[in-house]
């Protein structure tokens, strides 16, 4: 994961997760119709659609939260079509929420540091104690849990129980939770929606400085064209469940298909 | 001395972390561990030690039980009856069958008990929630004292079903703790032990990545689960070690303060009070626990000598109606206003004083 190049474009790498005809359904709704795509070892791909196209159900099938009926996941190398979200989130799959998951009685600081919880392997008892390895490890992961607190500007509120903060600063404290897992794979569903444009400004910076510095891999929805088109290396458009293009920004927003989408043309959701 | 973490790490991190971050609150713990341990033995009398303190000893502990369990992993439980009766009853089984066993390790056993039959309870709750949750520990609660009522095994085929704790002496020494020699202040002084250092543990746990795992499991179960929390595994964390507190208390319970294991000290009331004792102390506070145990312990006493002494002559179920009456008020008045109970009303004076006199 050593990107000497600046670029962000220039060092993507191998195919690191594979989406391979899935469908979903609930009922008779149908989420999801054989969908396939690929994301790429540290590039920002972006997840575009109409309210209701299904993005947040493709990223609750890539973290294992739902269980396609047909199709498969392979990531790292590895073909599934059903597992726990606790095992994504092992293999290094973390994610934000559309509408915010935080814990809500629990501080900044804690919610960040349950973020680790993977990493962390001392027994009761040490715990009990604070002693040994418990102890040696909440004072590790703490200091890790601070750089992150650093890097996103939330010094001031790291006690805050989140219940209490700002809507724009519970987003941030949940991306540091997911951050906090080291993921090698970030799935972030609308991480700037509701927000004001200095605060979409400060979240477009973190989520490069974070694809830049670590080369996560991100997979993003979000319904603001301008930031998609700037932070996106390609972009997925999703409409009714079906893939109607997959393709860099440009092409993409060139595209006949995905310009009658959003203007509402197949339906009157336009965006 | 127990309290001595913050200061000897020369990272600050530690001493942001330290168990008690602020100087007073260190201060007043170690007020509060030196009257306990040094002053109420001098000055108090037998009769406050045996009848007071000691269930407020027996049931702080039991509180800090069910607050793992239902306040930090908020899973909600009614069989808090059930597991002290198990501890209890493992502690007589465990006192009875291996007479050298040393009571330390009986009242630790016995809690052990206790915990592996509180992981077999819990197993429900990876499928159910809330209300379905509570009456399936209802179902522990009743399934046990049925058991330990039926099964003459348990009370060593004992004719009256009531039996007493044997006499037991302290680990290298001849001081008795338990059994009809045994002097208040010496069972006093065990029980305050015991829970001191236990408080302490739950403590540590819930400052620990397993009481972020609960309180994650509690605020969000989803959310919890997408970030790597195995639920199953938490949940049953939480019953196991709450259930062991719970148990370490029925035993305290049977040996420190009755003398006697009897099934019917730990029928379902227990459970609702131990439940009223968190709920108006402080879901998620173990200070809360020790509030709640303490307020419930006080009120009935305060409510039946107050009248005496403003020379009022009300007769006595009226004034046990009235401590329904007043208990029914305080539930709803904390599970609607204040969820986090008299800890978090002691937090909100604590931060007043802090900034006085210049609160911004
Ligand atoms: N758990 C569920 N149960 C039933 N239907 C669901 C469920 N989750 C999603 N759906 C349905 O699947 C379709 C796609 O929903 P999804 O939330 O994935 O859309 P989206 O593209 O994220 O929309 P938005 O932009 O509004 O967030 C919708 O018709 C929705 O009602
Ligand atoms: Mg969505």
């Amino acid at each position: 994961m050593s990107a000497t190049d600046q670029d962000t474009g220039r060092r993507i790498g191998d195919t690191v997760l594979k989406v391979d005809n899935i469908s979903l359904s609930f009922g008779g709704v149908r989420a999801l119709t054989d969908i396939s795509f690929t994301v790429r070892e540290h590039e920002i791909l972006s997840i575009i659609g109409p309210n209701g196209a299904g993005k947040s159900s493709m990223l609750n099938v890539i973290n294992g939260f739902y269980h396609p009926q047909e199709g498969t996941i392979t990531y790292k190398g590895q073909a599934r079509s059903r597992m726990k979200p606790h095992a994504a989130a092992r293999q290094g799959i973390a994610r934000t929420f559309q509408n915010i998951a935080l814990f809500k009685g629990m501080s900044a600081l804690d919610n960040i540091m349950t973020g680790r919880n993977t990493l962390m392997k001392s027994n009761f008892i040490s715990q009990a104690l604070y002693w040994g390895l418990g102890q040696k490890e909440e004072l590790d992961h703490r200091a890790f849990v601070e750089r992150i607190v650093d890097f996103l500007e939330i010094e001031s509120i790291r006690k805050t129980p989140v219940g209490r903060l700002p809507y724009g600063l519970q987003k941030r404290v949940e991306l540091g939770r997911a951050l906090a897992a080291q993921p090698e794979l970030l799935l972030l569903d609308e991480p700037m929606a509701g927000m004001n444009v200095e605060e979409k400004e400060d979240m477009c910076r973190f989520i490069l400085d974070v694809n830049d510095e670590f080369g996560t891999t991100i997979v993003l929805i979000e319904h603001d064209m301008g930031v998609v088109m700037d932070i996106s290396d390609r972009v997925v458009v999703l409409d009714y469940g079906r893939k109607l293009a997959e393709d860099t920004p440009d092409a993409v927003r060139a595209n006949q298909e995905v310009i009658d989408a959003y203007l509402g043309v197949s339906h009157d959701d336009a965006a | 001395m127990l309290y001595r973490e913050a200061g000897q790490f020369k990272t600050s991190y530690a001493k942001d972390w330290a168990i008690f971050p602020i100087a007073q609150d260190r201060i007043v713990v170690l007020g509060f561990l030196a009257i306990a341990f040094i002053a109420i033995p001098v000055l108090s009398s037998e009769y406050f030690l045996a009848t007071i303190l000691m269930p407020f000893l027996v049931m702080s502990m039991a509180a800090i039980g069910l607050n793992l369990l239902t306040g930090y992993a908020g899973q909600l439980s009614l069989g808090t009856g059930g597991f002290m009766a198990t501890g209890a009853f493992a502690a007589y089984k465990l006192s009875t069958m291996f007479p050298g066993m040393p009571i330390e390790a009986v009242f630790l056993l016995s809690g052990v008990v206790a915990a592996f039959v509180g992981i077999l309870f819990g197993i429900p709750s990876l499928r159910i929630k809330g209300f379905y949750l509570a009456v399936a520990t209802l179902a522990a609660q009743f399934f046990l004292l049925w058991l330990f009522n039926k099964v003459g095994w348990f009370t060593n085929y004992s004719t009256s079903g009531v039996i007493s704790a044997p006499p037991r002496t302290i680990l290298f020494t001849d001081i008795y703790v338990t059994g009809p020699e045994a002097s208040v202040t010496a069972k006093y002084l065990f029980a305050l032990t015991l829970v001191a250092i236990l408080a302490l543990a739950a403590k540590n746990l819930v400052r620990s990545s397993i009481g972020r795992r609960w309180m994650a499991i509690r605020d969000m179960d989803i959310a919890a689960e997408i970030i790597g929390i195995k639920p199953l595994q938490t949940k049953l964390s939480a019953f196991a070690i709450s259930s062991f507190y719970c148990g370490v208390a029925g035993a305290m319970w049977a040996f420190l303060y009755t003398g006697s294991v009897e099934p019917l000290a730990f029928d379902i009331n227990r459970s609702f009070q131990v439940l009223f004792m968190i709920i108006i102390g402080g879901l998620g506070s173990i200070l809360g626990s020790f509030l709640g145990a303490g307020f419930i312990i006080a009120l009935p006493i305060l409510l039946t000598n107050a009248p005496h002494l403003l020379g009022l002559n009300i007769p006595v179920d009226v004034i046990s109606h009235v401590e329904y009456m007043i208990f029914g008020a305080l539930i709803i008045f904390f599970l609607i206003v204040e969820p986090h109970g008299l800890a978090r009303l002691w937090q909100i004076l604590k931060e007043k004083l802090r900034l006085w006199p210049f609160p911004h």
